[in-house]
Parts: structure tokens; C-alpha cells; sequence
């Protein structure tokens, strides 16, 4: 068994997770909160902030990092690393321009998760102090953060299989 | 209007995105 096969693996297995929170909070969370808070009969959205927001925030946040380095060791460990993120340039090296752009995007979007999304986040949630006008703007910045990141994810998993697998044109 | 404050508008940005990188993929690699 091979070390590359288990971090390819286990980039993969941090890559769903990651993936998949990101496209719960685009695509369940942020709907039903609104949906939730708009029901003035209904429970309200104060159990999803307090118990699922939490939650789904750790796994997102460190499945992200996990990825990364595990993207980052695979790429060293076969030798692109350096190629992959010089995108290949004046190399005719197709694998790591492919890949390369792959692993932009990818850290366009952990910087967006841990610098941008999480600490708006802790203010959202209450985890740390903010006035009702900061926490306004941590939503909108967290929001456009989150919606960047679904936009990237979309070229980011083709780069990443077709980097193998060819491109699509 | 900004394409991020809806689903739909998200993901076709996306694809579109992702057909543009594609060709500048192969601008780079000369392919």
C-alpha cells in the first residue's frame, strides 16, 4: 500500500466533508433560517443557530484545513507542489497547471473559510461580543464569503478530477 | 444585482467560471 494512496484518500474523504457542509449551508441552512425566522407562528431558527450552526461549523472548518494539507502533502510527495502552484507555467506540464488552478481556488477558499466565514460566524452566533450593527455586517461578509466559495467549488472539483481524468474541451 | 444572492445565479457563475479557467488551463499548457 502506498502513503500517496491513503492522503489521496484521505484528502477525499476531508474534501466531501468540507464540500458537503459548504453546500448544506448555501443550500439548506441559509434558506431555512430565513424560512424560520419569517414563520412568526412557527419554533423560529434559535435551535439551529445554537445547536446545528455550532456543530456543522467545527466539521466545515477543520475538514477545510485537512484538505488542504493533505492536497498540499499528496502534491509533494509526487513532486508538483512547486509546479502545481507556478500553474505550470512555460512547463507544458499539463497535470500541474490543471491541478494547479484546482489548488488556487481550493486556498482562495480556506483563506475565505478561516479568515473571513469563521470569525463573522463567532459574532453571528454569539461565541464572541458584537453590537447588533456589527453582527448585520458579519452576516453579509460571511454570506458573500460562503456563496464565493460554492461559486469556486464548481471549477475547483473539475480541475481536480481533470487534472487525471482530461479536460472537458 | 449580485449574482451571489441567489442559488441559481451562484451556480451559473460558477460554470461559467469554470469554462473560462479551462481555456486559460489550456493557454498556459499549450495544448
Amino acid at each position: 500500500m502506498e502513503i500517496a494512496s491513503i492522503v489521496r484518500w484521505l484528502h477525499l474523504l476531508a474534501g466531501v466533508t468540507w464540500i458537503g457542509l459548504l453546500y448544506y449551508f448555501n443550500f439548506v441552512q441559509v434558506p431555512a433560517m430565513a424560512k424560520a425566522t419569517a414563520d412568526k407562528g412557527g419554533p423560529g431558527p434559535a435551535a439551529i443557530g445554537k445547536y446545528v450552526a455550532p456543530l456543522a461549523l467545527v466539521w466545515f472548518r477543520w475538514a477545510a484545513l485537512v484538505t488542504w494539507l493533505s492536497g498540499a502533502a499528496y502534491l509533494m510527495g509526487n513532486g508538483q507542489l512547486i509546479n502545481s502552484f507556478i500553474l505550470g507555467i512555460g512547463q507544458s506540464n499539463l497535470y500541474a497547471t490543471t491541478i494547479g488552478m484546482g489548488a488556487w481556488l481550493g486556498t482562495i477558499m480556506l483563506f475565505n473559510v478561516w479568515v473571513l466565514i469563521w470569525p463573522n460566524q463567532k459574532k453571528i452566533l454569539g461565541i464572541v461580543q458584537a453590537s447588533d450593527e456589527e453582527k448585520n455586517k458579519a452576516r453579509r461578509v460571511a454570506f458573500l464569503a460562503s456563496r464565493s466559495n460554492t461559486l469556486m467549488s464548481i471549477p475547483m472539483l473539475l480541475f481536480m478530477g481533470s487534472a487525471s481524468h482530461g479536460l472537458m474541451f | 444585482m449580485n449574482p451571489l444572492d441567489s442559488i441559481t445565479g451562484t451556480i451559473i457563475s460558477g460554470f461559467v467560471l469554470a469554462a473560462i479557467l479551462t481555456v486559460v488551463i489550456k493557454a498556459i499548457a499549450g495544448v
